[in-house]
């Protein structure tokens, strides 16, 4: 049973260097990050110091104000060093691994009797519960709170992000699992899958499967969930990555928590773009090598894809959530006369300011240029193109900035978040920092509304 | 790379923490111009559409030259058949330069140099809005309009129509029809009658240099050809008069995608559903001016193409366009007909939409609003259920 979901607004952009299909065993990383700065709004109360010995899912902090909520090591090893940046705000965990590999053993209890607090109580003690998140706010979830419905994105539209039919494969049982056991949690489930017919994920049972079909942000859960069951204010809603379904059956197979992680490590400046069997917080040099990174001082090195993730180094480590390392070339470089309308035919535009339409199927080689300068907001009507729900995005974008926490919730704060208005970064020529707004505003709403 | 080292160079006094950093903006202008900055993408989305606000406005410079040019053109050729001289085309292309060059001259200077001290003293990059704007202001005056009352009108639509409310983004006002109508309230003289729209014609006797509408609106016929009016030479403000060329203009607009399209269409509509109404009432020559001559004539085209599309102070909301460009439409027919003191309506239905633009975006907005509240009482209605 799958219902239909047709997308008309976004766009999808066309980049060199997507991954292709081949899955390789990333090379064994030596050390591994937890970040706390991963999970947006999460107060970080430490369980370890410098120097303790750590089985892979033995806690390394929790919650401040959620203290139920424990995360916990990727690996084991010993807790090498606590990285700390201004006001001494932790931004990482690093453990250098050890030979043994042990993990925390949870005891599960029967599968074909377990209750929803069960599930509940194990995904929370065992460090799976981060995998969850809610909206509104685009946070980890409050474990107290009913859900109206869980929605799993198993589609994926941003430019160069990894493709769910193969980060899944192999992993159908896992997932199906993970989908098992999370229906219990809210009997809405809701999977939305893309357009193909041969999809292995459309097999799955116990939840409304989706087709959706149409341009980014289509993948975006947020937009699904904008098209399936809308959230009204006072609402929560559920969402968990697909990956993450399938570790956390995974876990409910073993009782050890998966910090499993399929990649598509991808961008233009790589030699051999592909996929590779990793793990949550292992270090990225290993893999930037593997894959052919050269010059890496003039590359970018983004944990997501190249709207919405996050920058790192090559020195940097797998986050928690991103299923993509995406690679660019640095953009600091000045181009003579570049504003001229249709000059710098390579530079991809999605105003017709630009010969852009003239090639329709070019691959673009995107550097990190902003490509102009922050300026006052004239020109309308061009969020409305990339931004594919019933909100106005510009009018809500301005009551952001405006901190008017009335007409936030009026024009539909709930229903968005960052993600959702990446290609608005993208796009709007007035190079307004949109997603930064959104994140600003929700936090703002979730400390006053809550 | 020669030159970017030297621009390094010149700029140095004018960097963070030096000695002239509050000027740094209106030296940034100059070198943006030169080269598309190297700034990076610090926060949001990696990579950036090569779009900005520079290639914006320079798009609707270019869609305005053609107007421009034919209303040099045309400002001399109006003169050369007033006199009765004998002209070549160059003649009056150059006749037409000599008068028009400084006007736009003016216009620049005296805005950018408001422009540039604002963005100085608010600290902020200058805004490439006045580009445009400081074209718009020489194109649509009158062609022996005293420099000084150029460079008058500009100072008062950037200080009150526009940095008053908060700068390029914020204005309430179309500033260059504002500088418009502050001249044509100020100056009523200069601005209206028949001794003001051909080059010279106050200089030469006994020849009525009237706009259409003009000799409408005072019950004298008209007798220029259907063609004429579309073409443009006929008398008028400076680069209003050709249907033609800004209709070229408006296809350049609405390819690019830089104007609104849904407020042009929106306001030929309007207008011509007025002009129509008009033409079956048919009380008075100006109700019988059949309703296509209404919009080739006077302002209309290139208001609804170039002013009414200014996005700011424009309706923002799909909905919202096309009820404020066909109410510019309608009331610029309105007003051309029942209020004879004003010839010409459309600086007047544009700045009146300008005012109603927000109420009208309120209430397409609120529709939205409104639909949200409603599902969200009837998912607590099927909760409780």
């Amino acid at each position: 049973m799958s219902t239909d979901i047709k997308i008309r607004k976004g766009l999808t952009l066309r980049l060199k260097g997507a991954p292709t299909n081949t899955i390789k065993t990333a090379p064994p990383s030596t050390q591994f990050a937890l970040k706390p700065t991963d999970f947006h709004g999460v107060f970080p109360k430490l369980v370890c110091k410098e120097g303790d010995a750590v089985q892979a899912g033995q806690p390394l902090f929790y919650s401040k104000y959620q203290d139920s909520i424990q995360f916990v090591s990727p690996a084991s090893g010993t807790v090498k060093e606590i990285k700390r940046g201004a006001k001494r705000k932790v931004l990482e965990i690093v453990i250098s691994a050890d030979k043994k590999q042990q993990s925390v053993t949870h005891k599960l209890p029967s599968l074909d009797k377990i209750t929803p607090e069960q599930i509940k109580e194990r995904l929370l003690a065992s460090g799976n519960w981060p995998f969850i998140k809610q909206r509104p706010y685009d946070i980890v979830a409050n474990p107290n709170a009913t859900p109206k419905a869980i929605f799993v994105s198993a589609v994926a539209t941003a430019p160069l992000s990894a493709q769910y039919d193969v980060v899944l494969e192999g992993q159908q049982d896992a997932f199906q699992l993970g989908i098992d056991m999370l229906s219990k949690l809210s009997p809405n489930l809701h999977l939305s899958i893309g357009a193909k017919e041969s999809s292995q994920i459309a097999q799955t049972k116990n939840c409304s499967i989706h087709r959706i079909k149409g341009p980014h942000p289509a993948g975006n859960v947020g937009v699904q969930i904008h098209h399936i069951d809308p959230m009204n204010a006072g609402e929560t809603a559920w969402v968990v990555g697909a990956e993450d379904v399938a570790n956390i059956g995974r876990f409910f197979q073993t009782g050890i928590f998966d910090a499993s992680r399929t990649l598509a490590v991808a961008g233009h400046p790589l030699t051999s773009p592909c996929y590779y069997k990793s793990t949550i917080g292992a270090l990225l040099e290993p893999l930037l090598d593997d894959v052919g990174a050269e010059n890496l001082a003039t590359l970018r090195v983004i944990n997501g894809d190249v709207l919405t993730g996050t920058a790192t180094s090559a020195n940097g480590y797998v986050g928690y959530y991103n299923n993509t390392i995406s690679v660019l070339p640095e953009g600091n470089r000045y181009r003579m006369f570049g504003w001229l309308p249709f000059a710098g035919p390579n530079i991809h535009s999605m105003s017709n300011t630009s010969l852009s339409w003239l090639f329709p199927k070019k691959q673009y080689t995107p550097d990190t240029n902003l490509n102009g300068e922050e300026r006052a907001l004239v020109v309308t009507g061009e969020m409305e193109r990339v931004f594919p729900m019933d909100i106005y995005p510009m009018q809500l974008l301005k009551a952001c900035m405006a901190n008017d926490i009335e007409k936030m919730e009026q024009l539909g704060i709930y229903e968005v978040a960052p993600e959702d208005f990446a290609l608005i970064d993208y796009a709007n020529s007035s190079k307004i920092e949109a997603q930064a707004i959104i994140r600003d505003a929700l936090d703002l709403m979730n400390k006053e509304v809550g | 790379m020669m030159l970017r080292k030297q621009i390094d160079r010149l700029k140095k006094p004018f960097a963070k923490g030096s000695k002239y950093e509050r000027f740094a903006p209106a030296v940034n202008a100059f070198d943006t111009f030169l080269f598309v900055p190297n700034h990076t993408t610090q926060k949001g989305a990696h990579i950036r559409d090569a779009v900005d606000l520079k290639r914006t406005m320079v798009t609707v410079i270019i869609a305005l030259i053609p107007a421009l040019i034919y209303g040099i053109y045309n400002t001399g050729y109006q003169y050369f058949i007033q006199t009765g001289e004998a002209f070549t085309f160059l003649d009056a292309f150059l006749h037409g330069s000599f008068k028009i060059l400084p006007m736009i001259a003016v216009s620049y200077g005296v805005g950018l140099a408001i422009e540039f001290a604002f963005a100085v003293y608010r600290g902020h990059e200058v805004n490439e809005g006045y580009l445009v704007t400081g074209l718009l202001i020489p194109m649509i005056m009158p062609v022996d309009i005293p420099l000084w009352m150029v460079g008058l009108s500009v100072a008062f639509a950037v200080f009150i129509a526009k940095e008053a409310f908060g700068g390029t983004g914020m204005n309430i006002l179309n500033p260059a029809l504002t500088a418009r109508a502050f001249a044509f309230f100020a100056y009523p003289t200069y601005m209206s009658g028949n001794k003001v729209w051909v080059s010279e014609a106050s200089n030469v006797d006994g020849i009525s240099g009237e706009t259409i509408l003009g000799s409408l609106a005072s019950g004298v016929n008209v007798d220029y050809s259907m063609f004429e009016m579309f073409s443009g030479a006929i008398p008028g403000s400076i680069a209003e008069t050709s249907t033609l060329w800004v209709l070229v203009g408006a296809a350049i607009l609405i390819f690019t995608g830089v104007g609104s399209w849904r407020i042009m269409l929106g306001g030929v509509i309007g207008a011509a559903a007025m002009g129509f109404l008009f033409n079956l009432w048919g009380a008075n020559a100006l109700m019988q001016f059949d309703w296509m001559n209404h919009l080739i004539v006077g302002g209309f085209a290139f208001g609804i193409v170039f002013m009414a599309t200014d996005p700011v102070s424009a309706a923002q909301t799909v909905r919202g366009k096309w009820i404020y460009g066909i109410l510019v439409g309608i009331l610029c027919i309105l007003i051309r007909v029942f209020n004879p003191a004003y010839p010409e309506g459309v600086m007047l239905a544009i700045l009146l939409m300008n005012v109603f633009a927000p109420t009208i975006d309120h209430y397409v907005v609120q529709a939205n609003v409104n639909r949200r509240l409603k599902r969200k009482q009837h998912s607590a209605t099927v909760q409780t259920a």
